[in-house]
């Protein structure tokens, strides 16, 4: 039950665009056509999902035994453009299509400000291993729900006809902000 | 834009041109996660001007001297060295402030403005002028975060509140909307999107009319030189004539 709850207010309640407003710049940059905005959030639920595991055992065997907790800024955000990195080469060597499908995608992540927040949201909340894996899969499936909404409705948008000045971001941080009103209804779901 | 136009618009004009914020849309997580009041505004302001300046003057030395290969990780390593200072005197002299900016004070080391302008700036300049980008940026992103804050707290609960952030005391509190009228959506993350897409179509429609006017001096300018080259030539043809 408790698993549930950190579920369903990572992916619903606590939707880590609409009600933290974390990783807006991939969305508002990716969300223009459906088929980036599902690449970007597959790319995005595997890059948070082993950095924030990696980050979760970094800090409790490493930074923790050696007294070390202040530094974990630093070795998170190392870790992750570390891993990233990684997994393009790894991408890149061993699956050449789903390179040629998610490479771009993967160096915009390390300034993904979802990745950072939800490592040090794991050690925040003092989750234990299980809960952080909860955790780290139900944020960037949240990030991804709200993306692939936002692009299909951006898509129609470009065949509206929009007053000049709002053209391009600012009618789409409208939709954000309709968006909103409707995610805020599943405030009283847990 | 050329060298000499850039030079001529005035400091608001620069702010409103060069805005990371609603020019650029960068570092917008943070845009409208605090600005819900006056203060929270003015605190991650300043954390992110202290960085900004301190990051651009480092990396603006430690360019020449850095492998291109791994310049990212390193101005990255800067950038958070940086911010875990700044967290830990915030933490140590205005706790109160540090607890409402929550994580986002340690996102400033992914704001992109923060890498953004170390690798499109400061990387290439002096220090005198990587500090004084760094000043300038920072000031143009707090500028933005107050405006966003002024409105949100005004619409929003009707007051208007500054307090010493050392030791938590009120050093004014202005009522400008009688309560009941106020308009609680605004301190929402509703209110949040609608103030930022408000604002940021108003600055792109100050530069659409800007650019209009621009083209129509541009063409003026043009149609007098095609006058006068006819003039020329009609003078030109005349005094062949008379010859």
């Amino acid at each position: 039950m408790n698993l549930l709850t950190i579920f369903l207010s990572a992916f619903l309640i606590n939707n880590v665009i609409l009600a933290k407003f974390i990783g807006m710049c991939p969305f508002m940059g990716v969300s223009t056509k459906l088929s980036s905005a599902i690449g970007m959030g597959i790319a995005v639920i595997f890059v948070i999902f082993g950095a924030s595991v990696l980050s979760w055992a970094l800090y409790y065997y490493a930074l923790v035994p050696l007294g070390l907790e202040y530094m974990k800024l630093i070795c998170f955000i190392l870790l992750i453009a570390a891993f990233v990195q990684f997994v393009e080469m790894f991408i890149k060597k061993n699956s050449p299509s789903l390179y040629k499908s998610l490479g771009i995608y993967l160096p915009l992540i390390t300034t993904n400000c979802a990745v950072l927040y939800v490592a040090l949201d794991n050690i925040t909340q003092k989750y234990n291993l299980i809960e952080t894996i909860v955790n780290s899969i139900a944020v960037p499936a949240g990030f991804m729900l709200v993306l692939v909404i936002f692009a299909t409705i951006r898509e129609r948008l470009t065949a509206s006809d929009v007053p000049e000045a709002w053209q391009g971001n600012p009618i789409a941080l409208v939709v954000a902000a309709i968006m909103a009103i409707a995610f805020s209804a599943f405030a009283g779901l847990v | 834009m050329s060298e000499s136009n850039e030079k001529k618009r005035g400091f608001w004009s620069e702010m409103i041109y060069n805005n990371p914020v609603f020019g650029l849309y960068l570092g917008i997580c943070s845009t409208l996660a605090i600005t819900t009041t006056l203060n929270n505004a003015i605190g991650m302001g300043v954390a992110v001007i202290v960085v900004l300046t301190i990051s651009n003057i480092v990396i603006s030395l430690i360019a020449p001297l850095t492998p291109d290969e791994i310049h990212i990780p390193v101005y990255i390593v800067v950038i958070a060295t940086l911010v875990t200072l700044v967290g830990m005197l915030m933490q140590a002299y205005t706790p109160e402030l540090y607890t409402t900016l929550g994580t986002f004070i340690d996102l400033i080391v992914v704001n992109c403005i923060i890498l953004g302008r170390a690798e499109a700036y400061a990387c290439s300049h002096n220090v005198a002028e990587s500090a004084r980008d760094g000043l300038m940026m920072g000031l143009s992103y707090t500028f933005s975060l107050l405006a966003m804050s002024l409105i949100r707290q005004i619409l929003g609960s009707g007051v208007i509140e500054l307090s010493n952030p050392m030791t938590n005391q009120l050093i004014f509190s202005l009522r400008l909307i009688p309560e009941g009228f106020e308009i609680p959506v605004f301190t929402t993350q509703t209110g949040a999107f609608l103030t930022f897409a408000i604002l940021a179509a108003l600055v792109s429609a100050y530069k659409l009319n800007n650019e209009k006017k621009e083209a129509a001096a541009a063409k003026a300018k043009a149609d007098a030189a095609k006058e006068a080259a006819k003039a020329a030539a009609a003078t030109a043809a005349k005094v062949k004539e008379a010859a």
